[in-house]
């Protein structure tokens, strides 16, 4: 478990910003403590936090919200809408043809819409889905190097909408100009790109920006972008905008240096770090696709999110999601929305109905903290240096309820005698969709969750089951419909209980692949 | 002279568009942007360098078009 004294002395050994930072960055210090002051025992709040973790003020701005918070993404649904295509900077792992890859994944084309129109997509979304809660403005581009679109899309929400909660994605370059209007505009989330602050660093990663009306390149360019960056977060801070850092993690080039990012966007008031894995594919175009340089594999991933997680809080659900997908879980509802349909849409925005369905949202959400918490219990005690990853496949609601052969995507779980703590996600191709005869894809599904000792599934077939076997993934049916870290933590006990009787002995796991196919498929 | 885009290389990405000091350059009907020569001045008078070249993330995509006779600043 984390304790308080290490995130406040860190806090403030840090902090070199104004007075009213302090305040601050003391209260997002103290939630950092997880688990003291909710004495709920958990080592980590992030992405699995609930409401006893954070302090008030913060748990009523992220709890809603799907790309905070993992429990959240079962139950709630953002989208993106792209007003804004115009950047500022050049990033080495983008092409401008496709969608900007700070927010959302590369390879993939976001439908352009102007600022009317993504007014009235959002209200058209919002009324057939209660679920969604969260606009942002994302890529492709950087919305502040194309403000007055940015700023016209929130106008319009914030009349017609006001429930709806706004959020911006940027590349840090232009945000000092424009702090002052976001704090206007009530936005209360803000996401950073920050993928470094050594601009030797940052000269390998960015040719050149373009800035005060003039392009400057190598390490003058990345110096300026690293000051601005930083500036604009401080900024934030002292208005008390959330700020979330994303940081691309390439290996050989930023991974080692991104736990001294970690530092520096902590002591400067940052809420949550996201580090996401490169994704780069020579047919992409970019300089990093054509270099061949690589993405990082899961255990580095991890490695370096669980060495910045002593620093603060790490943000492990991130799905990369498609810039303007709509909708759930593993669940895309763009196609009923496109621009032509919404156009000819009668749209109804019933606040009420809305209301009603979030009420019941948290009404079970408390049902799955409160078997968590019972489950918890019976680990009380019990003291094992034995950590093991497992996979899950769910459709949400925080259960163990897919099938194995339609799981586009794993939930991965730590499990240790803190409990169950969830660590990411792998997405992997169908493996029973049948049809086209690629013998091989059980097997990507294996490498993608080959560091995993089980994998819970609601229902799995006979010839899978046997192949996750040999190849020593435990496939465990026996909780389907059930909760997954009530389960997990069951499973996990009894685990240990063998092992002490000798019934089975404990090995270490290998690595696993993240698929970068699977990633950048729509 | 004035400045033109080069359409085969143009991702319509409008970076251009907002920087233009004459707003010269608009969004065509197929998504990429052109430039009005009879409003662009080679931003002389405005900058050192014509913006759209400078923040154009695509080499030799803004260049010049010498169908038009050097613009003089006034
Ligand atoms: S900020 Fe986004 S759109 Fe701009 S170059 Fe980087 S990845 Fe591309
Ligand atoms: S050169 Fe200057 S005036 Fe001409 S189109 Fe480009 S930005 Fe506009
Ligand atoms: S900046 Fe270049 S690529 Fe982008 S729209 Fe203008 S001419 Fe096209």
């Amino acid at each position: 478990m984390q304790t308080v004294q290490n995130h406040t002395a860190a806090g403030s050994a840090g902090v070199n910003a104004a007075v009213n930072i302090e305040d601050i960055m003391q209260q997002v210090a103290e939630h950092k403590g997880c688990g003291t002051s909710g004495g709920s025992g958990k080592a980590s709040c992030g992405s699995g936090a609930g409401e006893n973790d954070l302090p008030p003020e913060i748990w009523e701005k992220v709890k809603n919200h799907p790309c905070y918070s993992e429990e959240a993404h079962h139950h709630y649904a953002r989208m993106h809408v792209a007003v804004a295509p115009a950047c500022n900077i050049q990033c080495n792992y983008c092409n401008r043809k496709y969608d900007c890859a700070n927010e959302s994944r590369p390879g993939v084309v976001s439908e352009k819409l102007t600022p009317e129109q993504a007014a009235k997509k959002v209200l058209a979304v919002a009324s057939t889905i209660p679920q969604m809660t969260v606009l942002g403005i994302a890529g492709p581009g950087d919305p502040l190097a194309n403000p007055e679109k940015t700023f016209k899309t929130f106008e319009l929400i914030a009349k017609t909408a006001p429930d709806i909660k706004l959020c911006v994605s940027t590349n840090g370059l232009a945000l000092p100009d424009h702090v002052e209007r976001l704090s206007q505009y009530n936005i209360d989330h803000v996401t950073i790109t920050i993928n470094m602050i050594d601009p030797e660093v940052g000269a390998k990663i960015y040719p050149w920006i373009y800035y005060n009306k003039k392009r400057y390149t190598g390490v003058e360019a990345a110096k300026i972008l690293t000051d601005r960056q930083l500036q604009g977060l401080e900024m934030l801070t002292e208005r008390g905008i959330l700020s979330k850092i994303n940081s691309v993690m390439i290996p050989g080039i930023n991974d080692q240096h991104l736990v001294e990012v970690n530092k520096a966007v902590k002591s400067r008031g940052a809420f949550l770090h996201n580090i996401m894995p490169l994704i780069s594919a020579p047919e992409h175009g970019t300089v990093f696709g054509l270099t061949g340089q690589r993405g990082p594999t899961a255990q580095e991933l991890k490695a370096l999110q669980d060495q910045c997680e002593g620093e603060m809080n790490m943000m492990r659900h991130c799905r990369q999601c498609r810039a303007d997908a709509v909708g759930l879980l593993g669940e895309d509802r763009s196609a009923e929305f496109t621009t032509d349909k919404i156009m000819e849409m009668e749209v109804n925005y019933d606040l009420d109905a809305r209301k009603a369905y979030q009420e019941a949202v948290e009404k079970e959400r408390q049902a799955v903290v409160a078997a968590k918490q019972e489950e918890l219990q019976t680990l009380a005690g019990a003291h094992s240096d034995i950590k093991m990853l497992i996979a899950v496949a769910t459709k949400g609601g925080g259960k163990v309820n897919e099938h194995f052969g339609h799981a586009t995507e794993f939930q991965i779980y730590e499990l240790s005698t803190s409990g169950a703590k969830f660590v990411g996600h792998r997405r992997v191709d169908l493996y029973c969709q049948g049809g086209y005869g690629e013998e091989d894809t059980l097997g990507t599904v294996i490498r993608a969750i080959n560091d995993c000792h089980a994998v819970f599934v609601a229902k799995i077939g006979g010839c899978p089951k046997n192949d996750l076997k040999t190849a020593g993934i435990d496939p465990v049916d026996q909780y389907a419909g059930q909760f997954i870290e009530q389960s997990a933590i069951a499973y996990f006990r009894e685990y240990l209980e063998k092992v002490a009787a000798g019934e089975i002995e404990h090995v270490v796991k290998g690595d696993a692949e993240i698929r970068q196919g699977a990633l950048i498929a729509a | 002279m004035a400045y033109m885009i080069v359409e085969e290389n143009c991702t319509g990405c409008c970076a251009c568009e907002p920087e233009c000091p004459n707003q010269a350059i608009s969004e065509a009907s197929n998504g990429l942007f052109v430039i009005d020569p009879a409003k662009c001045t080679e931003c002389i008078g405005h900058y050192d360098e014509p913006q759209c070249v400078a923040v154009c993330p695509i080499d030799l995509t803004c260049i010049i078009d010498d169908n038009y006779p050097r613009y003089e600043a006034a």
